[in-house]
């Protein structure tokens, strides 16, 4: 069962949830991964710890032009769609700008005279930890200043294979990253707040994922904080509430110091667990 | 001619309050522009309300069709794409599977269609994004959307950008205030370029600072002031002098504590900034001090 925890607006509560799912997770079933997919902000290591076995280096490709062999005929600018080839003939001179590249491989085809080749540039690490001898940890983390973390999200994703229990902490938005993590997902809980934006995001995820097709869920996160709106769409549209968790100075104050609030509160460890059957359920339907 | 003064305000971290204090800022003053630069779920528009006159498409990308009546299933396109978005589906009636496009993995880079050597496919735009300029109770807003699952989000920002630029030059105003994104992607980097201020909000949570840490790497490698707002900061007092020393020891003045006060969510609900809901509060009083330092103009 793979589950991806996700949400429009930033900050309503993914890691959290994520987090204390995993810490219920592994006490229930014998292989559990949780594959943080926010690889622009990783925060899952500040919540549980576990022994690195493993940090692989994500790369892609880059072409280099052989400035002997070409012929500045200009195909490879023509072909990138990505406009990261400046080609000027007149004065002998192509540059690459590295960070528009895509790693498509559309100049090496382009090329007939031989003068691209490729070398590899770094984009960010995937980095495996073993929390229990069932349990473990797998980030994407991408470098500072790179511009897509797809690939790396993509590499993370694929380490995480045959495992029981899969969970997912995708990143914020709803675009092509979080696309990413929601295509191999059986089910997503989208973590929102009782607030006018929460609820603005969270209808702009649920559109996303009905044009996908993908069954779903949606955990409140701090009740009573905002207003009730979030609950009359939720119902109007038939969408399952799987989760309540109040506003609480208490559950914030553990937050803040990177604890999980399922070992502080063993009745959170009750109502997760629940959440977690929940979810069990709706993905047998 | 004065120099306009761009202020982007960031996170890393999402939801630590970058919309609200904007929306308090841009509340302020008369005769602001403000961009909302988090194309892929805007919300400041929730508490501006503004008026469009002006709303453009705006073409993320292409995607891959395949045109099975030319298609000879010959599989080279599967061959040269490097995203893995051309697969063999199961399908009677074809042997070795049809080919087909997976449409949220094609990257819109146009390889299979200028190597397929019947002409079979066609790359569709995708244009379901878009952009809009209009007018708020204090100035001119710029807005987006970002249709769900698509790229470019960078661009798109850069659009908005433009636009506020043009806009601010039109109307004469000294200050655009940028909402941005969360994350340190191409988003947040488009969001950087170019801006005069950085104000990094953040909140006293371990991620927080760690998120904090990572936009400020990426926004130290441009020109451009760096400052810190540190929100909700009376909810872990250890972990905002945390964050307090190490923005000291890197030289980067935190402009402002803002206190915890669930009038920041009442005046969301409201439709409101927090300076217009409750004025007189210490957090509106707070981010009076921060427009006015942020407004300053820069003699260079």
């Amino acid at each position: 069962m793979r589950i991806a925890i996700a949400s429009g607006k930033g900050g309503t509560g993914k890691t959290f949830v994520s987090t204390n799912l995993f810490a219920v997770a592994e006490k229930e079933f014998h292989n559990v991964t949780l594959v943080d997919c926010d690889a622009e902000e990783p925060n899952v290591s500040e919540f549980i710890n576990g022994k690195t076995i493993s940090t692989e280096i994500i790369k892609q490709h880059l072409p280099v032009i052989d400035k002997e062999a070409c012929v500045y005929c200009g195909k490879c600018r023509h072909w990138c769609n990505y406009n990261a080839i400046i080609c000027l003939p007149d004065n002998k001179q192509i540059y690459l700008i590295e960070d528009l590249c895509h790693d498509c491989g559309a100049c090496l085809a382009a090329c007939q005279y031989n003068a691209i080749t490729e070398i590899e540039k770094r984009l960010g690490t995937v980095s495996v930890k073993q929390c229990s001898n069932h349990s473990r940890t797998i980030e994407a983390r991408l470098d500072i200043g790179v511009y897509s973390p797809i690939s790396v999200i993509k590499a993370a994703l694929n380490k995480a294979q045959d495992t029981e229990i899969m969970l997912i902490d995708s990143p914020p938005g709803i675009s092509c990253s979080f696309i990413a993590t929601i295509v191999p997902a059986d089910f997503i809980v989208l973590v929102t707040e009782p607030t006018p934006f929460g609820l603005n995001d969270l209808k702009l995820s649920v559109e996303t994922l009905e044009q996908l097709k993908k069954t779903f869920g949606v955990v409140v996160n701090r009740t009573g904080l905002g207003d009730d709106r979030v609950y009359d769409w939720l119902e109007e549209k038939q969408i399952p509430l799987l989760m309540k968790i109040p506003f609480d100075k208490n559950i914030a104050r553990i937050y803040s110091q990177s604890r999980l609030l399922v070992r502080e509160d063993p009745s959170y460890a009750i109502h997760f667990l629940n959440l977690l059957k929940a979810i069990e359920g709706l993905c047998k339907k | 001619m004065q120099k306009i003064n761009e202020i982007s305000i960031l996170s890393g971290k999402g939801g630590t309050g970058k919309t609200s204090l904007a929306a308090a800022l841009a509340t302020l003053q008369k005769n602001t522009v403000v961009a909302d630069c988090d194309v892929d779920a805007a919300n400041l528009y929730l508490i501006l309300e503004p008026e469009d006159y002006r709303t453009e498409k705006y073409i993320s990308g292409h995607k891959a069709v395949i045109n099975y009546d030319i298609c000879i299933q010959c599989g080279l396109c599967k061959e040269y794409c490097r995203f893995n978005a051309i697969e063999r589906m199961t399908e009677p009636d074809y042997p070795k599977g049809k080919i087909t496009i997976v449409e949220t993995s094609c990257d819109g880079c146009w390889l299979c269609s200028r190597i397929c050597s019947v002409n079979a496919i066609d790359m569709a735009p995708c244009d379901k994004s878009y952009w809009s300029t209009g007018n708020y109770q204090y100035g001119k807003m710029i807005h987006a959307r970002l249709a769900p699952g698509e790229e470019n989000s960078g661009k798109l920002v850069n659009v908005v950008r433009e636009q506020a630029r043009i806009t601010a030059k039109e109307s004469g105003a000294q200050n655009i205030i940028i909402d941005g994104p969360p994350g340190t992607g191409c988003a947040a980097i488009a969001s950087i370029t170019g801006a005069d201020k950085v104000v990094v909000v953040t909140e006293p949570t371990g991620t927080g600072l760690h998120d904090m840490k990572r936009i400020l790497e990426l926004a130290g490698r441009f020109q451009v002031k760096k400052y810190v707002v540190i929100n909700k900061s009376d909810l872990n007092p250890d972990m905002t002098d945390c964050i307090r020393s190490w923005c000291e020891k890197e030289d980067i003045p935190v402009i402002g504590n803002l206190p915890f006060d669930p009038r920041m969510v009442h005046a969301m609900v409201a439709c409101k900034s927090i300076t217009e809901w409750a004025p007189g509060s210490e957090i509106s009083t707070v981010i009076k001090e921060i427009h006015r330092f942020l407004s300053r103009v820069q003699k260079t």
